[in-house]
């Protein structure tokens, strides 16, 4: 008796989105079944692979990223382009530099920057604020307006800002991307409330908020999976966004990135260690079916790109 | 689970009226409405319509597709209207229901459509004679229905077992064989068989306060032990809210504080 490979059938599908235009354009999403189970459905998009660029210079960034960023990381215009060369699918540029704490730019700014940055690439560009929700809805505002008509992505629009996050991201075309802490349940009452507030569902990027490799990352890959199977078993419109994984700014802030070998001489050398932390980080959240991630280091990028190349058959 | 909305019925005189005259407004508004308020199907009752069954129901499954982009539920005794039903039905939005099929012999042919039209269909157990005595008693009636679906080519996850409501107020008892009954019917196939009820019966006869608390907390139960479908009024927010509720409770939808609105 030949043998028959049992198979779950799904009743939902993802929303595909498309980032930037032209020969360049990305576009993510569009799963029948969950990550990489080519038997039981279609995965017409590999997920997209975005570098990190901030609007101020990586001082306080490892040595590593620095090293490997080099002098481009002195102006966002160039950081943008090295991304670009380095064989990035999308830039991500972080306005680390609006944040109070930090140098308190305008949001004036940092729309110039923001079109700046989207005139020197013909990849998609993602435009994240400083996480600051109350600076961001100013910083975002003008940087959506200052970038419209580049199809990009906004964020991030949290429980605390989601209005006015989101209407900047309408008024100007770009897609949104909705973060909340962990936590299904909530995910999905910010997707209702955007929906609530006229935000077409199928413009939504959702962020689980992610975590690295020993920090946590089991919670992140947990709650994608209970999303994924909300969306493809249960059919819920309000978890059929796609994903996006924040993981470069998570990665490079724990001790296996930054600690030097003298210190930890049985971790292995550092910069083989840290970037196995990112790429290895990228790949767990590849497989729990991220859609979109947003790395630190060109080589873990080439890495989880690889990763995907392989899954994607 | 799956809302059949029941609201365009040949008994309501609003509706009788429309299918009289042809007028497809009041229909269609009323299946938009149910629509929007999250039904799966959209129930349309002709009834007997002896005289000029299969081109009214030719009519308003093209007007009523016309406004949604739902399957319908057709629900006629008419078996020459029921086929011209199927045969108007745009399947793009997913495959219809006949409502329905029974172990009555004139009821026979409707099972034979569902096979021609590879349609879904509701079977109530129910034979010749007597109505059922209690759960056991429809089990019995579902076997012999499942045997003839499968004569006719109708796969078993076509097929909804309907375990016939009967009114509380003179039928005590039947209200719990029902809900037994619904238990007991999936356990007749793997995967379970899907059940529905035609919800609204249960509460005939009584005060009209109370019909629909009777309704609500009934349809709770039927869900608990495993009810796929329901024939009830999606436009009843009561009902609905009761609905998307137990489904939560149940692990069906996840939960947002907005489920309700959902």
């Amino acid at each position: 008796m030949a043998l028959v490979i049992p198979k779950e059938t799904y009743s939902g599908k993802i929303y595909s989105i498309q980032l930037g235009s032209g020969a360049k354009a990305v576009t993510i999403g569009g799963a029948s079944a969950l990550p990489f189970l080519g038997f039981e459905g279609t995965f017409p998009n590999r997920p997209a692979v975005a570098l990190e660029v901030m609007d101020i210079a990586p001082d306080d960034w490892p040595e590593t990223l620095k090293k490997a960023i080099g002098s481009a990381g002195s102006n966002p215009v160039q950081w943008a382009k090295f991304c670009q060369q380095s064989g990035a699918d999308m830039v991500a540029l972080r306005l680390m530099g609006t944040h109070p704490d930090q140098k308190n730019k305008s949001p004036e700014e940092a729309a110039k920057i923001a079109a700046e940055v989207a005139a020197a690439i013909d990849i998609p560009l993602m435009i994240l604020g400083s996480g600051h929700a109350e600076k961001d809805t100013q910083v975002l505002q003008a940087a959506a307006a200052a970038t419209r008509g580049k199809n990009c992505a906004i964020g991030k629009a949290v429980e605390e800002n989601y209005k006015t996050v989101a209407a900047a991201a309408m008024a100007n075309d770009h897609k949104l991307i909705a973060m909340s802490q962990l936590d299904v349940n909530l995910a999905k009452q910010l997707n209702i409330l955007l929906t609530q507030m006229g935000f077409d569902k199928e413009r939504i990027i959702m962020d689980p908020m992610s975590s690295a490799l020993g920090y946590g990352l089991e919670y992140t890959y947990s709650v994608m999976e209970r999303i994924r199977l909300a969306a493809l078993l249960q059919n819920d419109p309000m978890m059929q966004t796609p994903i996006v994984c924040d993981i470069g700014a998570n990665v490079w802030k724990v001790k296996e990135t930054m600690a030097p070998d003298a210190e930890m001489p049985e971790w292995g050398g550092l910069e083989d260690r840290a970037l196995a932390w990112e790429s290895v980080t990228a790949s767990a959240m590849i497989t729990a079916g991220a859609d979109m991630l947003i790395m630190r280091h060109p080589g873990a990028a080439a890495k989880a790109k690889e990763v995907i190349s392989e899954l994607m058959g | 689970m799956i809302v059949i909305g029941e609201k365009i019925s040949v008994i309501a005189k609003k509706v009788r009226e429309a299918l009289g005259k042809k007028d497809p407004k009041p229909l269609q508004e009323l299946a938009v409405a149910q629509d929007k308020a999250g039904a799966h199907f959209i129930d349309i009752s002709i009834g007997p319509a002896e005289e000029n069954g299969p081109e009214l129901m030719d009519w308003a499954v093209k007007v009523l597709q016309e406004v949604v982009e739902k399957p319908l539920c057709l629900d006629t005794t008419n078996i020459k209207a029921m086929e011209a039903g199927l045969k108007a039905h745009n399947n793009a939005w997913g495959v219809p229901i006949i409502n329905s099929t029974s172990n009555e012999p004139e009821r026979f042919p409707m099972m034979e459509l569902a096979g021609k039209y590879n349609a879904k269909i509701i079977a109530l157990t129910l034979g010749k004679g007597s109505i059922p005595a209690d759960a056991e008693d429809r089990c019995g009636i579902a076997a012999e229905i499942m045997a003839r679906a499968m004569e006719n080519g109708v796969p078993m996850e076509n097929l909804f077992l309907d375990p016939l409501i009967l009114q509380l107020c003179t039928m005590q008892d039947q209200g719990l064989q029902a809900i037994r009954a619904v238990k007991m019917f999936q356990q007749l196939n793997d995967p379970p068989m899907q059940t529905v009820v035609g919800l609204s019966n249960i509460s005939n006869g009584a005060p009209k306060h109370v019909r629909p608390i009777i309704n609500r907390n009934f349809l709770t139960m039927l869900i608990y032990e495993g009810l796929s479908a329901a024939i009830i009024d999606p436009l009843d927010k009561d009902m609905m809210d009761t609905v998307k509720t137990v489904d939560v409770i149940m692990g069906k939808k996840m939960y947002a504080h907005s489920y309700l609105d959902m």
